[in-house]
């Protein structure tokens, strides 16, 4: 692959100055696909996460102990209005320096790295939006469905996990597919705590290169890619998963 | 059904963060046992008004940023939803290159693309500080998502309006400075203050960049005061709570505003 493009965009940096180096240099070339597989496996995790912890909180949110609902209230109000970068910070080295450490034969390695740490930091504050969304999408299935349900005698956990649950994933869907875009572009702030995703190891080749025009362009090209991925999946997904009777 | 929503929490969750504030730095107390060092808190108190002062730098940058977002983003809202070709499709293009890319990515572009100096025609040169930089590098998102937010609020005026509007023989620049407009800012304000608010979080992503704003104010505070371990989850902590304090308060408003709306059309 790099030898069949290297020779055209040599000649661009030659004539032009146009320095694309990751698209010759089998170093930066090595460093661009690196920071691609990162941040894609980064994003897939964080939304993995997000998810998860959304349908959880959601689930508790219907709880009938009042603390439980308090604390995810509390919960979604902490995460949604206090900067990300900082939770992210306070996650990797408030939280980090007192995790205990893993002995790896002869030196210590804390046993969760910055991407566990960027994965967990990034991901519970996409949650947090994920309860509400979720939340949102519990609350527009229908009385009326989850009532059959119970007359069949569902326990109220079934009635969550078979009736409403796959229901509300359909009417949240659109919220959805917002949230995991902003939440891929949050992706790029473990940039802050040294993750080797893309907007990390673009960072590392403008510095050495000098070339931070070309570079930005990359970048900004990549998200835009991968912005447009998502939401064409996501769209797939929704078309694929539309009830008859529902939307057009 | 509705009677857990979270709108009801006006204090709870407040009281809960505190309570979460104090328990982590008593936590962080205990660890410290009985050393002649100043303990974690009293560091942190000697640093507060440091830190403050910088969070004074987040909410002036905030606040010029949505100011500077406000009006290029009703002027690229309105190149939006423009009949001519030309104007239209620049604005598109300009409006998704900025809500698809992160946050980070744009101000590390401005940072770096934006040269430190400018020669005015007089012949000086004026330095921009990075903060100013910082400040035109979070208004491109917002410009981006307030021109979004006004197209779809043109969208969602009734067609009746336009037509009823163009048969009493208003122009096409009237029809929007005299009907249109004065409905979609009703129906704008809810999303204009959530994005405020997001801003306002975003603002210190300027400390990676060198700004001196309450995050990078609290990261030399922690440098000055010996860079111990354990001032860390106090001292990140604080700074939590003060966004949290001036940012709950707006979103709460903005809750109460969309409701309104809601029920109101």
């Amino acid at each position: 692959m790099l030898d069949l493009i290297a020779p055209y965009f040599e000649r661009l940096y030659d004539t032009t100055g146009l320095n694309f180096s990751p698209f010759y240099d089998s170093y930066d070339w090595s460093r661009l696909l690196e920071g691609m597989l990162v941040s894609v496996k980064l994003i897939a995790a964080i939304v993995a996460v997000s998810l998860v912890i959304g349908v959880i909180g959601a689930g508790a949110q219907t709880s009938r102990l009042r603390p439980v609902r308090w604390c995810v209230a509390a919960y979604i109000e902490i995460f949604r209005n206090t900067p990300p970068i900082v939770q992210l910070l306070f996650f990797y080295f408030g939280l980090g320096a007192i995790t205990p450490q893993v002995d790896m034969g002869g030196w210590y390695e804390p046993m969760i790295g910055s991407f566990g740490w960027a994965v967990i930091a990034i991901g519970i504050f996409g949650g947090s939006y994920n309860v509400e969304i979720f939340r949102s999408g519990v609350e527009a299935v229908p009385t009326a469905t989850t009532e059959a349900a119970e007359s069949l005698g569902f326990s109220n956990f079934k009635i969550f996990v078979y009736i409403t649950l796959p229901l509300a994933f359909r009417f949240c869907l659109p919220a959805l597919t917002n949230n995991i875009v902003s939440l891929a572009k949050t992706a790029s702030l473990a940039y802050v705590i040294a993750v080797p995703e893309i907007t990390y190891s673009l960072s590392g080749i403008w510095s050495d290169n000098v070339n931070v025009p070309e570079m930005m362009l990359l970048l900004f090209t990549y998200y835009i890619v991968l912005v447009a991925i998502i939401a064409k999946a996501m769209a797939l997904l929704e078309r694929k998963l539309a009830l008859p009777g529902y939307g057009q | 059904m509705t009677a857990y929503s979270v709108t009801r929490l006006t204090w709870r969750a407040p009281a809960l963060a505190a309570g979460l504030c104090v328990a982590a730095t008593a936590a962080a107390m205990a660890q410290q046992g009985g050393e002649a060092r100043p303990s974690a808190v009293a560091t942190l108190v000697i640093w507060m008004p440091f830190i403050l002062e910088g969070f004074v730098l987040n909410l002036v940058m905030s606040v010029l940023a949505m100011a500077i977002a406000t009006v290029t983003g009703v002027i690229l809202g309105f190149m939006q939803i423009s009949p001519s070709r030309i104007v239209r499709v620049p604005a598109k293009l300009i409006t998704h290159l900025f809500r698809n890319s992160p946050w980070l990515v744009i101000l590390f572009a401005i940072m770096f693309l934006i040269p430190f100096q400018i020669r005015l025609p007089g012949g000086d040169t004026v330095m921009i500080p990075d903060w100013v930089k910082a400040t035109i590098g979070f208004a491109l998102p917002v410009m981006a998502n307030i021109s979004e937010i006004l197209r779809g609020a043109v969208a969602s005026i009734p067609s009746g309006q336009w037509e009823s509007a163009e048969s009493l023989a208003f122009t096409r620049i009237q029809t929007l400075r005299y009907v249109i407009l004065p409905q979609c800012i009703r129906r704008m304000m809810p999303p204009w203050m959530n994005w405020y608010a997001l801003l306002t979080l975003m603002t210190p992503m300027a400390a990676i960049l060198g700004v001196n704003e309450a995050l990078g104010n609290t990261q030399a505070a922690m440098e000055a005061a010996g860079a111990r371990p354990e001032l860390l989850i106090p001292f990140y902590l604080f700074l939590m709570t003060i966004f949290f304090v001036f940012i709950y308060p707006i979103s709460l408003y903005t809750r109460r505003l969309e409701r309104r709306f809601a029920t109101g059309s």
